[in-house]
């Protein structure tokens, strides 16, 4: 088991409100993931040439505003607790290899925001202050652990690509297979976990120049075992399941947003849910929102 | 003359096993309502006392699992495993159902006025499930036995695996499981599903013109005098 949700506003009244939104909506699912919880949040809050880099401490303390001076002419930081977000018109690849040991780089891109930790719903949500974010989307996980160890490097959302982020409910049972042919193709993994083998290699597809609709769609193709995943990148939103539909998924849509849960309960309390559309993707079906 | 007050539980207040146990604790003949569910997993579940319970709204997974007796309505749409191991009484929905409405229930009445998702009636054991509208891949899965009642389409592999169950649907049959087999509708088949409509209420239902599917026996063993061990 494990607990999806996300928010896609379509107009600007809620983006204020968006963390506020998220957070009793992870609370709902956290007996479907007590063991960690991550949430993605997209907003346009930095110049264009800026990019943020999402940065946890994996043990000691880091000096943030030392690491930023580090970061070239122009990289400001603002922590939060044992994370930062480290803003910066440099290059990617130029920060990802600058960025010191000791510290992990947990997303990055213009707009997405990454924040994920060992703990439940409640714990990390105040932890982080989630509930104060702001944003126009957001994709958030309560992971209970099935394939591999309870660690932050482990839970997700994983977002392995510029403001690519991923969630997943299920197991694959071919990642391994997946994983060594990534490999020798150069993709470089951080853990042991399946879903970041999907995740990287949707990251794959889309520097291929696919969208999330079709990369998703090789998903399908290429990948066996139980899963929902919900994938969100700079502009787009989208969902599938298994052929099989083992993992569930609600969708609420209105004029306003699209949102989605594992369980209708994390959709309960959103404004205006008596009047959304609410349905269940069937298997093998793909959605996909886009700004 | 018996003057019936509501029993109102409302789930903003109560947790849903004080919502249980007050359930549980009412005298035959209560008529409860629960407001407010907003998606709550697990309501009116395992009550053996004869209430009319209604869910005012949507509501989550089991609504109405192992009950034995109970009448309970939903006024809006569940999650999986509606009536999950009913013992008898009804259950009825007048939205939909997500995935495994009705599995494995032993008797009793599962009625759902609009569409179920996938595994409808999986595992059945006597139960009855009864859907307006389609179902989805999967349906009446490895069933032993009751009816399964589909007054729309049926979606893949329906009644795969199946024992003895039947199969009736009014709509289209995307396709057979492994197993099933289409058979043709006796004087007896429609007098249960005659009997069947009126119980639930399906108008759209002409009960000489459902496809029956049942199992092709070629999957396991019926011969239960042969010498075996189980």
């Amino acid at each position: 088991m494990c607990g999806i949700v996300g928010i896609h506003l379509k107009t600007p009244g809620l983006e204020s409100r968006l963390g506020e939104l998220m957070v009793p909506m992870l609370g709902a699912l956290a007996v479907r993931g007590p063991d960690s919880t991550g949430i993605a949040v997209y907003r346009r809050d930095v110049p264009a040439d800026r990019l943020k880099f999402s940065l946890q401490a994996q043990g000691d303390r880091v000096d943030w505003d030392t690491l930023a001076d580090h970061m070239g002419e122009g990289a400001t930081v603002r922590v939060a607790g044992d994370s930062a977000v480290l803003v910066t018109p440099s290059a990617a690849p130029d920060v990802l290899a600058a960025i010191p040991p000791g510290v992990r780089v947990v997303g990055w891109g213009r707009a997405i925001e990454v924040v994920k930790d060992v703990g439940d719903a409640a714990t990390v949500s105040e932890r982080y202050g989630i509930a104060e974010v702001a944003g126009y989307q957001g994709i958030g996980h309560t992971r209970m652990a099935t394939e591999s160890a309870v660690t932050t490097e482990h839970s997700h959302p994983f977002a392995p690509g510029a403001d690519l982020a991923f969630v997943h409910n299920g197991s694959f049972s071919n990642h391994a297979t997946i994983r060594r042919r990534l490999a020798l193709e150069g993709v470089r993994f951080e853990t042991d976990n399946d879903s970041e083998v999907a995740a990287r290699f949707v990251a794959r597809q889309v520097e291929e120049g696919k969208d999330l609709g079709d990369a998703l769609r090789m998903v399908l193709k290429t990948f066996d075992g139980f899963f929902t995943l919900l994938v969100a990148n700079e502009d787009q939103f989208a969902v599938v399941r298994d052929s099989f539909a083992c993992k569930p998924l609600v969708v609420a849509e209105t004029p306003e947003y699209v949102a989605v849960a594992s369980e209708y309960v994390a959709l309960g309390d959103l404004p205006g849910i008596a009047r959304a559309r609410v349905f269940e993707p069937m298997p093998e079906e793909l959605h996909v929102w886009s700004r | 003359m018996v003057t019936v007050s509501e029993l109102v539980l409302d789930c903003r207040e109560l947790s849903t096993s004080e919502i249980n146990r007050a359930l549980r604790a009412a005298a035959d003949g209560t008529v409860a309502r629960i407001v407010q569910p907003r998606g709550r997993h697990n309501l009116a579940v395992g009550l053996q006392n004869r209430l009319t319970v209604t869910i005012d709204g949507n509501a989550g997974y089991f609504v109405g699992g192992l009950c034995d007796g109970p009448d309970v309505t939903v006024d809006g749409f569940v999650g999986w495993s509606l009536g999950e191991n009913l013992m008898s009484g009804t259950i009825r929905v007048r939205g939909n159902a997500s995935e495994c409405a009705g599995a494995s229930a032993h008797g009793g009445l599962v009625v759902i006025e609009g569409d179920a998702s996938s595994r409808a009636g999986i595992s059945l054991k006597g139960g009855t499930v009864a859907v307006a509208g389609d179902v989805g891949h999967m349906s009446g899965f490895m069933a032993q036995a009751g009816t399964i009642l589909v007054g729309g389409d049926a979606g893949e592999s329906l009644g795969d695996s199946l024992y003895e169950a039947v199969v009736y649907v009014a709509g289209k049959v995307r396709s057979l499981g492994a197993d099933a087999r289409f058979e043709d509708l006796t004087d007896v088949d429609v007098a249960a599903v005659r009997e069947l409509v009126e119980a639930a209420g399906f108008d759209h239902v002409d009960a000489e013109r459902v496809t029956k599917v049942a199992s092709a026996r070629q999957l396991y063993n019926f011969d239960a005098l042969k010498d075996q061990r189980y």
